[in-house]
């Protein structure tokens, strides 16, 4: 979990580990893998699924067209994910042939999600996935995030909502004006009385 | 399809480029001894016209539109370049064919004849049907179809309408470019030189009158809403109905239709055909006047 006051560089730090800005120094692994030097479209060959902030469906097509672009590299029967998928967010399922579009906000989050998920990675990333969406959205979103993660899926988010995101990570970065400033288990982020004070009102 | 993302206007020419080397594969079929029987000869040619226009606009791609899509050239300047590329096809098929009619057609005239009708049923007027007029609506169909399926069925057909939709999620999702890109290039060429044949094959083929089919093609787009397959082919059928119906001379029709004495002395014809673009011209007008985005929204660039 990636969090941090605005301007901190969480988005900037995602796409960076996605490929989509260049290095200046370090390297990015993805379970033991050096693939500092693949573009992002290999990276998600490689095992990573990303979810962009905004942009992040395709609107004119169906829900079930948006899950089987996302598997669009795979050669293999891709219709058990997409059950799994439907199994994960059982409101897609109902509006499978809507297109994404005309979908809710929170809707639309999940088909994102869903589209990412159709590669299998082992890695999912999410650029502050409850982004304008209703608090009560939100809760269900992070619900279902968390259902993701269950299935063995190793999630990497930035989110805006500190306390929220903390409460649920494992680990959490807390990034301050480009540079890491903390790292811990979530729990004892949202203990540690500098983090409260300064990103968590108290 | 907003594929490529900008407004070709060489698609006139397009269609004659295809239109010329069916004609000449015709001849050359024609010439050792092969023909369609009753069909045009020109059906059989098709392939061969489809294949060299397929040729020349990927060739068109590798040389013009790609250098300005890696610049990332805005969709007004990629249509400034396409009016270029106009040029040079429009003299290229001058070069090749001359500017004079040719006329290409064989196979049997006639699927239904007004003498022939008249015999059958009995009636005054007669009712004439040319082969060329069947086939072409029944290629229309045949091609209409196959678009859609292709577009809405098929796993390319899809990632084309993704690219179109979402082109940096549709890199994400590990779509080729270059692959849709060339894809859309010779479907444009298959649907384009169709369009041509099927089009020389009822009236007859002179690359003016293809260059100046841009405007109704134009019209026809706009008036279904650009980026829409289904407002493409619907504004075709009301820009197409428009001309007929200002320019067509009402006069037997009135005469039916209106009581004995009351039938007009001229042609009732509201305009003369001569000015049959001007209706098109008008109708874009209008549209763009009171509903831009047309009948049916699409993805437009």
């Amino acid at each position: 979990m990636i969090v941090g006051p605005n301007g901190a560089g969480k988005s900037t730090a995602m796409k960076a580990v996605f490929g989509m800005l260049p290095l200046r120094e370090g390297r990015v692994t993805l379970g033991g893998r050096d693939i500092t030097a693949l573009t992002p479209q290999a990276r998600v060959a490689a095992g990573m699924g990303f979810v962009p902030q905004t942009h992040n469906i395709f609107p004119s097509m169906t829900v079930e067209e948006n899950l089987e672009m996302g598997g669009f590299l795979r050669r293999d029967d891709i219709r058990p994910t997409i059950e799994q998928v439907y199994e994960l967010f059982p409101i897609l399922r109902d509006k499978r042939h809507q297109a994404a579009g005309e979908l809710s906000g929170g809707q639309r989050q999940q088909v994102a999600v869903g589209r990412a998920l159709m590669t299998k990675p082992q890695l999912l990333m999410l650029d502050e996935p409850t982004a304008g969406v209703s608090p009560i959205v939100m809760d269900e979103l992070f619900d279902r995030i968390i259902e993701v993660a269950r299935t063995g899926i190793s999630i990497l988010m930035v989110e805006q909502n500190a306390r929220q995101a903390l409460e649920i990570a494992d680990t959490g970065f807390v990034l301050v004006q480009g540079a890491n400033r903390f790292t811990d288990t979530g729990a004892a982020l949202l203990a540690d009385p500098h983090v409260r004070q300064s990103f968590l009102g108290g | 399809m907003a594929v490529l993302r900008f407004t070709n206007v060489a698609h006139g020419d397009t269609m004659a480029f295809g239109t010329m080397v069916t004609i000449l594969a015709t001849w050359g079929l024609q010439s050792v001894g092969i023909t369609g029987g009753p069909v045009p000869t020109a059906l059989l040619a098709l392939p061969v016209g489809i294949a060299a226009t397929a040729a020349l606009l990927l060739a068109t791609d590798r040389m013009v539109y790609r250098f300005y899509r890696q610049q990332r050239a805005s969709s007004a300047i990629l249509l400034i370049v396409s009016i270029g590329v106009m040029f040079v096809m429009n003299g290229l098929v001058r070069f090749i064919i001359g500017v004079d009619d040719q006329r290409f057609d064989d196979g049997s005239r006639f699927l239904v004849s007004a003498r022939d009708f008249k015999a059958w049923s009995g009636l005054d007027e007669g009712l004439a049907i040319k082969t060329t007029q069947g086939i072409t609506v029944l290629t229309a169909a045949v091609v209409m179809i196959a678009l859609f399926w292709f577009l809405n069925r098929t796993r390319t057909g899809k990632s084309m309408r993704a690219f179109a939709d979402n082109r940096d999620l549709a890199l994400l999702s590990g779509i080729d470019p270059e692959r849709v890109v060339a894809i859309t290039w010779i479907l444009v060429a298959a649907l384009a030189t169709i369009a041509g044949t099927l089009y020389g094959l009822d009236k007859s083929f002179k690359p003016f009158t293809y260059f100046q089919l841009l405007l109704p093609i134009f019209a026809a787009a706009i008036v279904g809403g650009l980026g829409s397959p289904v407002g493409a082919i619907v504004g075709g059928f009301i820009v197409a109905f428009s001309e007929v119906g200002l320019t067509y001379a009402w006069k037997k029709v009135l005469a039916y239709l209106l009581p004995m004495g009351l039938a007009p002395d001229g042609l009732a014809q509201l305009l003369g055909t001569e000015y049959k673009n001007a209706v098109s011209f008008l109708i874009l007008v209008l549209v763009l006047l009171i509903k831009p985005t047309g009948l049916f929204k699409g993805t437009s660039t």
